[in-house]
C-alpha cells in the first residue's frame, strides 16, 4: 500500500504538511495524490474511531450480528436484495459471505428493542428473506485493528541510554 | 567501607549524567525523547511464544550456549539475509542481550594493558567494559569526520599495544551507519594492523538509506570480527534481555568459558521467544522500520527548521543535532529544557567529550509526542536564541 494510505490508516488528520516531510515529498505532491485516491474512491471518508460503549446519548448503543439467509434473484443475483437491505439505517455493515447463510449484518440501535424490532418488522418480513438469526454483542475488545481500551500507560523508563 | 570497593571499580569514571537522569524521573508530564528503546512493545506472536513456553513447562536452563535450534536459525537468517556462515555449534553463542556479548568479548581477548580502538561519541558501556576487562580504551574523537570514522585518523591511533577496535553501526547516540564502501576503507586499516574488529550492530535492521553489511561480510575480515547483535532494537525485545554473538570458534569458546560461569545461560523463555522472532517476526521488524523512518524524515526536517542542524542518520532511531547556536552547553541546553519546557533529551556529552555542543534525540516516540516536542523545543529556543544574541 502506498505510504501516504499507510499514514492516513493509522491518522486521518495527519497533515499534507505533516505528511509531505514523514515521506520526503512535496506538499503539493501529497496534496494531489490524495485528491486522486478521493477520485478514484480509494479514500472514502476521514472519520472518528468512537468507543460507543463510553459516548453518552449514543444511537447505537446496541449492536448485533445477524445470519441472513436469502433467494438470489434472476439475473441479478444477491447485490439487489444486498442494497435493499443495506439501505436501512440500522445497517452499519453488509457482507456477502460464503457457508451456511449469505448475509452478514451488523445492526445498531439505541437499545435491545429497537434492533430486535427492525429484525422482526422491518428485515425478516423482506420477500427474499429466507431467514435470519440475531447474536447480540456483549462486548466490544477490537474494531478495525483498533482495541478498544483506555489509553496504554507507558511502561519505558523515561530516559536511557 | 571505601576500602573495601575494589580499586578497579572505584577508578571507573561514575556516569556524570546520572544527576541529569534522576531529575528527570523524579518530574510528572515529561515528554521524553530521551529513550532507548522502541516505543513498541514486543509483537504479539513472539510474547505469545513466550508465554506458550511457560505453560508447557520450558522453565530448565539450556545448553550454555544457548538452545541449539535458536543458533540454527540465526544461523540461517545470517547466511540467507547476508551470505555469512556461521556454524551453529561452534561459532555462536546465545547472550543476555548484546551487553553481555560486549562484556564477553573484552574479556576474551584483552590482556593487560591491551589497547583497544573506541571511536567518540559512543555507546556509553565500551570505554568502562575495556577497562574492567584491564585494556586501555583509546578514544578517536570523530566529530570533524561529520561523525565517522576517518580511516586515516584511525591509523594514526594505532600501535604495538592496539589490540582490537570496537565498533558500533547504525550508531547509539549518533544514528550514522556505514555504507559497503565506507566500511571497506575501515576494513582496511584494521587487517593491515591485524586488529579484532568487536562490531555492535544491534540497530542493523533499523537502516534506512542503503542495505546494511555487517562487517564480517566484507571479504578477508570474518576472521577477524566478533559480530556482536540482538533482538532488543529490531524485534522491540530490549527487556527480554537476549542477543547472541558470532566470531571464529577460539574466541566464541573463549567467551563461552566465561559466560558458563557467570550467566550460565540465558532466560529459555527468551530463548523460545526469540526463536519466533527469528521465524515469524521479519515483518512486524518491516513495519516497525516503516514507522521510525517517516518519524526521521519528520524530526529531522523540523529539527532543522527551527535551527538545530541536524545531519540525516540513516539507522537506529536517534538524531544528534546541534545545538552550538544557542550558546549552551549540551547540559545546560538538556538541563533548561527539562525544566522550562518539560522535554527530556540526553545531553551528547553522557557519550564522551566530543559530544559536547550536541544532544541525542530519540525518534522512538509517536508522532503526537514528536510533535509537540518539537513545538516546545522551536519555543525554547525562541527564547533561548535572543538571549544569547545568535542568529539562525
Amino acid at each position: 500500500m502506498d505510504e501516504i494510505l499507510e499514514i492516513l490508516e493509522k491518522d486521518g488528520r495527519a497533515s499534507i504538511e505533516d505528511i509531505a516531510k514523514m515521506t520526503r515529498k512535496k506538499p503539493q505532491d501529497v496534496r494531489k495524490a490524495i485528491e486522486k485516491y478521493k477520485k478514484e474512491g480509494v479514500i472514502l471518508k476521514y472519520k472518528a474511531v468512537i468507543n460507543k460503549e463510553l459516548a453518552k446519548d449514543s444511537d447505537a448503543q446496541v449492536r448485533a450480528l445477524i445470519e441472513v439467509n436469502i433467494v438470489p434473484q434472476k439475473d441479478l443475483g444477491f447485490d439487489k436484495i444486498a442494497e435493499r437491505i443495506y439501505s436501512f439505517p440500522e445497517v452499519a455493515s453488509c457482507y456477502l459471505v460464503s457457508g451456511t447463510y449469505d448475509l452478514l449484518l451488523i445492526a445498531e440501535g439505541k437499545d435491545l428493542n429497537t434492533v430486535a424490532r427492525f429484525v422482526a418488522e422491518k428485515l425478516a418480513p423482506l420477500e427474499n428473506v429466507r431467514g435470519t438469526a440475531t447474536h447480540f454483542l456483549l462486548k466490544k475488545y477490537k474494531e478495525d485493528g483498533v482495541i478498544l481500551r483506555h489509553k496504554e500507560e507507558n511502561k519505558r523508563i523515561a530516559i536511557s541510554y | 567501607m571505601e576500602n573495601i570497593i575494589s580499586q578497579k571499580v572505584k577508578e571507573m569514571q561514575p556516569s556524570g549524567i546520572r544527576v541529569f537522569f534522576d531529575l528527570v524521573l523524579g518530574m510528572k508530564d515529561v515528554i521524553s525523547l530521551g529513550v532507548g528503546e522502541p516505543d513498541f512493545v514486543t509483537p504479539w506472536q513472539i510474547r505469545e511464544a513466550g508465554i506458550f513456553s511457560l505453560e508447557q513447562g520450558f522453565t530448565s536452563y539450556t545448553s550454555n550456549k544457548g538452545l541449539y535450534k535458536l543458533r540454527l536459525s540465526i544461523a540461517r537468517y545470517l547466511k540467507n539475509r547476508y551470505g555469512i556462515e556461521y556454524c551453529p555449534d561452534e561459532e555462536i553463542l546465545i547472550t543476555v542481550g548484546v551487553s553481555e556479548g560486549l562484556d564477553l568479548a573484552c574479556r576474551a581477548i584483552i590482556n593487560p594493558n591491551d589497547k583497544i580502538l573506541v571511536p567518540l561519541p559512543c555507546y556509553v558501556s565500551y570505554g568502562p567494559m575495556v577497562e574492567l576487562a584491564g585494556g586501555i580504551p583509546v578514544y578517536i574523537d570523530t566529530q570533524k569526520s561529520h561523525f565517522k570514522v576517518d580511516p586515516s585518523v584511525l591509523e594514526k591511533h594505532i600501535d604495538q599495544h592496539t589490540k582490537g577496535i570496537i565498533l558500533n553501526y547504525p550508531s547509539n547516540p549518533l544514528g550514522v551507519s556505514y555504507t559497503r564502501r565506507e566500511l571497506e576503507a575501515i576494513k582496511k586499516v584494521i587487517l593491515k594492523h591485524n586488529l579484532l574488529c568487536i562490531t555492535d550492530e544491534v540497530y542493523g535492521d533499523l537502516t534506512y538509506d542503503f542495505e546494511h553489511t555487517p562487517f564480517p561480510v566484507l571479504s578477508g575480515a570474518k576472521t577477524s570480527t566478533v559480530y556482536l547483535n540482538g533482538f532488543s532494537k529490531g524485534y522491540a525485545m530490549t527487556g527480554w534481555r537476549i542477543g547472541y554473538a558470532c566470531g571464529p570458534k577460539e574466541i566464541i569458546a573463549a567467551m563461552t568459558k566465561i559466560h558458563q560461569y557467570t550467566i550460565m545461560c540465558v532466560s529459555i523463555t527468551s530463548q523460545m521467544a526469540a526463536c519466533e522472532a527469528m521465524h515469524s517476526g521479519k515483518k512486524s521488524v518491516e513495519e516497525m522500520k516503516r514507522e521510525y523512518k517517516r518519524r526521521r524524515e519528520f524530526v529531522v526536517a523540523e529539527l532543522n527548521r527551527v535551527g538545530l542542524t541536524c545531519h540525516k542518520p540513516e539507522g537506529a532511531f536517534y538524531a544528534f543535532p546541534s545545538i552550538k547556536a544557542t550558546g549552551l552547553s549540551s547540559m545546560e541546553f538538556s538541563q533548561k529544557l527539562l525544566k522550562e519546557e518539560k522535554v527530556a533529551v540526553v545531553p551528547g556529552t553522557a557519550f564522551g567529550k566530543p559530544g559536547e555542543g550536541y544532544i541525542r534525540i530519540s525518534y522512538a516516540s509517536s508522532m503526537d509526542n514528536l510533535k509537540e516536542a518539537l513545538r516546545r523545543i522551536e519555543h525554547f529556543l525562541s527564547i533561548h536564541r535572543r538571549k544569547h544574541g545568535c542568529t539562525r
